[in-house]
């Protein structure tokens, strides 16, 4: 549906030239929510709006349903947006307009007579749930509502795209989730094609099927939400999902020394992440009925789900024996777990005065 | 106290003829210069960078015109163009005649309010257009003068304000008015009341008018 290739975006700025896009690569297909996730000012918005050409690349190509937009007209190309849906972080209403109005801008650009119009805004209206408020202005409705409106006029045109530019940045987390169904929702409804530009990964954990990892104007990291979740490669991509994956320590452990090497007394933390059907595999208590002379101690355990696949996270503390500890390790190798080693690791001298003050 | 009453009533007559004479070269005056200031004021803005329009050529050479035409002082610029005056209305002297400079004067003056008001319509509103396949003119005519409707009338009303003053001076070269009555009564024949009297009248037509802007921007203004 969407296709980039080595696109490069230079903006020229008095103190020089500022490389916003480095050879940009993505392919995107018919009917997916592909997630572009990065930082402030890593090129992800220039990026978005080289799709609908509201900025021109310096090269490349952006083919959009077998059309290149970098070649069309200008008159070839205000046609081609029709079919590019586009939604704000600050909504963009017209704020001297009505709720119906502003859904009905689109159609009223392009002519369309009245009594059509009305056949078109009013379901619409219904689908965004705000039927009620037709005769409102942006001014008098909540963020959320704003939003929803933005949905609206973007479908009255009926696109096959759709580009949400941080849509939900502005909103706080309850709202946020509800216009993420939305979205959801209209991409199953009408088998759009999404691109959702963000810098949450909650926001790519809770709709995107794939997502690209941008920084510093290229794409870092690619791939479907459940492998860059479960395992990501790329730093940047590791801090966006700790923001949202807690890979603390328990607060025992916190602050401590990790060494490799075993020392008296120290457990050996381990990381475990459980996937899909495993998930809920009984693989702990396996083996410690099947590895003696090792103790475990669970630290941390989540089990989350992503795209309806169950997906859970552990670390636990392994003591005992050399042997015993590599033995245990040996048996979860062979499971069907990811295990990451973090090391060796003593509790806390507070932790232990109150353990021992409990005692 | 008899005295003093009969003298206003006597002045009556004399300050709602020159009234008149200053709504009719204000309004007229306002008329003419909106319809060339708005759309100078819509080019001022487009073709700025980064507009829709976008040509800093031809954004520049407007611009120095209108900043040369706005630094003549008005009492000059009204005597400079008296030959375009004699053209444009057969006369140099008048209430009709003042109307010329007037307009001039005004043009450069509402392009640069409704430049201002255009400017503070938000670029994202533009680029949601755009991103909706609308041209240029849609752009003008369904978003930028739309939304910068209240903020205009209120610079508007600011022009009109500018134009009461400036129409007393156009006393100068006869032009009639509230300004004319004050110098030529009051001033030339030491008539203090007269003069008194007209700056009460202009106070009342600011106020008037001021008042007018305010309730028309915020009846049109949504949020």
């Amino acid at each position: 549906m969407i296709k980039l290739s080595h696109i490069e975006k230079i903006y020229d700025v008095p103190s020089g030239k500022v490389h916003a896009l480095k050879g940009i690569d993505l392919e995107i297909e018919r009917g997916e929510i592909y997630g572009i996730i990065g930082l402030s000012g890593a090129g992800k918005s220039t990026l978005v709006r080289c799709i609908n050409m509201l900025e021109r690349p310096t090269s490349g190509a952006v083919i959009v349903d077998g059309r290149d937009m970098t070649k069309l007209s200008t008159n070839e190309l205000r046609a081609a947006r029709k079919n590019i849906g586009m939604i704000f972080q600050h909504f963009n209403l017209l704020s001297s307009a009505t709720v119906y109005e502003n859904i009905a801008f689109p159609l009223t650009l392009s002519g369309t007579p009245k009594n059509e119009i009305e056949k078109k805004v009013l379901p619409l209206l219904e689908l965004v749930g705000l039927k009620d408020k037709a005769k409102q202005y942006p001014a008098q409705l909540s963020g959320g509502q704003k939003q929803r409106v933005g949905i609206a006029r973007a479908l009255a045109s009926d696109p096959k795209i759709l580009l949400c530019d941080e849509a939900t940045s502005a909103l706080d987390p309850q709202t946020t989730k509800s216009i993420l169904a939305l979205i959801k929702d209209i991409n199953k409804k009408f088998a759009l094609t999404v691109v959702v530009i963000t810098h949450e990964m909650q926001v790519i954990k809770e709709i995107c099927d794939k997502v690209a990892v941008i920084s510093d104007g290229v794409i870092a990291e690619r791939g479907s939400v459940l492998e860059v979740f479960t395992n990501p490669q790329h730093k940047i991509t590791k801090e966006f999902i700790s923001v949202l994956l807690s890979n603390e320590l328990p607060a025992a452990f916190r602050g401590n020394e990790i060494s490799q090497e075993k020392t008296p007394g120290s457990l050996l933390l381990l990381r475990l992440i459980f996937l899909g059907d495993r998930a809920d595999d009984p693989v702990l208590a396996e083996m410690i009925r099947t590895c003696k002379g090792v103790e475990c101690t669970m630290l941390f355990g989540n089990l989350d789900e992503i795209h309806g696949v169950p997906f859970g996270r552990f670390i636990i503390g392994l003591s005992g024996e050399e042997d015993a500890i590599q033995n245990a390790l040996n048996f979860l190798g062979g499971k069907d777990v990811r295990v990451e080693v973090i090391g060796y690791v003593r509790r806390n001298s507070v932790a232990d005065e109150i353990s021992s003050a409990v005692e | 106290m008899l005295e003093e009453i009969q003298l206003l009533m006597r002045l009556v007559p004399l300050l709602s003829k020159a009234l008149g004479e200053t709504i009719y070269m204000v309004a007229v005056s306002m008329a003419i210069a909106s319809i060339i200031g708005v759309p100078l004021g819509v080019l001022l803005h487009t073709t700025d960078k980064g507009q829709i329009l976008e040509s800093l050529p031809l954004n520049q050479t407007i611009g120095s015109i209108v900043n040369a035409i706005r630094s003549i002082p008005f009492i000059i610029l009204m005597v400079a163009i008296i030959p375009l005056t004699r053209f444009l209305v057969g006369s140099a002297i008048g209430t009709t005649a003042a109307i010329v400079p007037l307009v001039i004067a005004s043009i450069p003056f509402i392009g640069r309010q409704v430049e201002t008001s255009l400017k503070e319509v938000p670029a994202g509103l533009i680029e949601a257009a755009l991103s909706m396949g609308a041209t240029p003119s849609q752009i003008i005519t369904r978003v930028l003068l739309p939304e910068a409707m209240p903020s205009i009338v209120s610079q508007l009303t600011t022009v009109i304000i500018a134009l009461v003053g400036e129409s007393a001076m156009a006393g100068a070269i006869g032009g009639g008015g509230l300004g004319d009555l004050a110098i030529r009564y009051g001033y030339q024949r030491f008539r203090p009341e007269v003069m008194l009297a007209t700056v009460v009248v202009l106070i009342i037509l600011v106020q008037a008018v001021q008042f007018a802007g305010n309730t028309l921007a915020k009846k049109l203004k949504k949020w």
